[in-house]
């Protein structure tokens, strides 16, 4: 089965349905289709539905989308590769098919850098934005003591997610410095709004211990986490807890614009300032062309959904992308992991946890490709995207070019394919 | 009250509110690695493939991007 679509967005996060609701109000004679490998759309940040959300930027933009006629939203449906020009090869549940379109727009977000430490292969062990993600899923964490660890604010939104689900936070463990902290802090009076949302978290999270200059070490237990050791103030000490939620900020996934040929500029899709990238008709929005958050990449959706109509973009939104670009800047500079989280891992720590390949195997490797070839670092079903990070932290190494499928596929849904149409 | 729904995990009944991800309703181990290492979710959004699972006879679906259903068969490789 084929469907075509003038405007296809990749990603129903804040982005994908910014440049969706944009493209649909510039005209109801297009059609457009936003599709998510998720049950629900919202990416991450709306997680659980847009309708759902605190937020009503989300709802009114899911009103809106579920008012158009000529919108079409694909749930759980993973692209798998493009089959030729124009034309991209999905897989949901049941079937695979080929989706064409004139426009692209690709809104795939981040996710998170995810670093190894001794034990962080045990169950219990999670990212940061992860077990927010899972207990926004109904992942139980009532009664549970979790320690949130790793850097950046998304902690804190962590934290607050999983206390108002009856957890108890043990503590924030924050990798970046009180300095750095500070003037962050004082940076947002530049915006507002989030200086807004920090004062309503901290009310929130009042009476949790914040260690900051502070990381994990090391997590513990025997077939489950039973407690983790931080690093602060010079000294160790172990916290019990059931959970440890750790992650090292977010990471732009660039995984699908890489395999359409996208240039790629320090990790982030670079697009120019209506949004396209370097492939013709393939435009890029949200946390791909570097992380910047919410506010970042709804005005990115935003423009991208204008440019792909042909629709002239005002200055103003212009003006409001390079104010959460300075807010992205600051965050980036702030919150950059610190060296001593690349001494943690041990001989015997698995850093690819797909194929179980330990620290004292790769770092004898000189590339990621001679890991690969001798190793299988990097060659199971993520597909390099935990250990490729990670690599990249620990080792320097670059992965190289992305190898189709992208994700996952069933035998049958390559099977599918025309001969003509294989790439 | 959330409606509940009902599946088998490993043979046993469990049950879970509504919209709960079948990662949620395992709650815990979901596969052992190429070594036999017990492993959990990891990244909670569809990328990490820790979460993956067989469900009703299909190997290798993500639990953290599965909504549970009534009546769905769950295997984790938990059990040996």
């Amino acid at each position: 089965m084929t469907q075509f679509f003038d405007i296809l967005v990749i990603g129903a996060g804040p982005a994908g349905l910014a440049a969706g609701h944009a493209a649909a109000s510039a005209g109801s004679t297009r059609r457009i289709a936003i599709v998510d490998d998720n049950p629900l759309a919202g990416g991450q940040i709306w997680r659980g539905g847009p309708a759902k959300q605190a937020d009503q930027r989300a709802r009114r933009l899911w009103q809106d989308l579920q008012g158009a006629s000529n919108v079409t939203f694909l749930a759980g449906t993973r692209v798998l590769m493009q089959t030729q020009a124009g034309e991209l090869l999905v897989q949901d549940a049941e079937q695979a098919s080929t989706i064409r379109y004139n426009q692209l727009i690709l809104a795939t977000g981040a996710r998170e850098l995810l670093l190894p430490f001794p034990g962080w292969t045990l169950p219990g062990v999670t990212g940061a934005g992860g077990l927010q993600a899972l207990a926004k899923g109904g992942y139980p964490v009532q009664g549970k003591r979790v320690v949130v660890a790793g850097t950046g604010p998304l902690l804190l939104a962590v934290a607050a997610t999983l206390k108002e689900r009856g957890a108890i936070i043990a503590a924030i463990v924050e990798q970046a410095g009180m300095p750095a902290l500070a003037r962050f802090a004082a940076s947002l009076a530049l915006t507002p709004s989030k200086a807004v949302q920090a004062a309503r978290l901290g009310v929130a999270l009042r009476g949790i211990p914040y260690f900051a200059n502070s990381y994990v070490t090391s997590a513990r237990g025997d077939l489950q986490l039973t407690s983790v050791q931080v690093q602060r103030k010079g000294a160790k000490s172990d916290i019990d807890c059931d959970y440890l939620a750790c992650g090292y900020g977010l990471l732009p996934n660039t995984e699908l614009a890489r395999a359409l040929g996208c240039e790629i500029d320090q990790g982030a899709v670079r697009t120019d300032p209506w949004q396209r990238t370097s492939v013709p008709n393939v435009l890029c929005a949200g946390e791909g062309t570097g992380v910047g958050g919410v506010d970042l990449a709804l005005v990115e959706g935003r423009i991208a959904g204008l440019a792909a109509c042909g629709e002239g973009v005002t200055p103003d939104l212009l003006t409001e992308r390079t104010q959460w670009q300075g807010f992205a800047a600051r965050l980036a500079r702030t919150f950059a992991p610190r060296q001593e989280l690349r001494t943690l891992a041990q001989p015997d720590t698995v850093v690819c946890r797909c194929e179980d390949v330990c620290h004292e195997e790769l770092r004898e490797q000189p590339s990621w490709r001679s890991a690969k070839l001798q190793t299988r670092c990097g060659m199971g079903p993520c597909q390099g995207r935990i250990c490729g990070n990670a690599t990249d932290f620990l080792y320097g190494w670059r992965p190289d070019a992305v190898r189709t499928p992208i994700s996952p596929a069933r035998a049958g849904s390559i099977i599918t394919l025309e001969p003509h149409k294989e790439t | 009250m959330a409606e509940s729904i009902t599946l088998t995990i490993d043979g046993r009944g469990t049950t879970v509110a509504a919209g709960s991800t079948v990662a949620a309703a395992i709650a815990g181990v979901t596969r052992r690695s190429v070594s036999g290492q017990l492993r959990a979710p990891l990244c909670g959004m569809g990328v990490c493939q820790e979460c993956r699972v067989t469900i009703n006879g299909r190997a290798h679906v993500l639990s953290c991007q599965t909504l549970c259903r009534s009546g769905m068969d769950v295997q984790t490789g938990a059990v040996a």
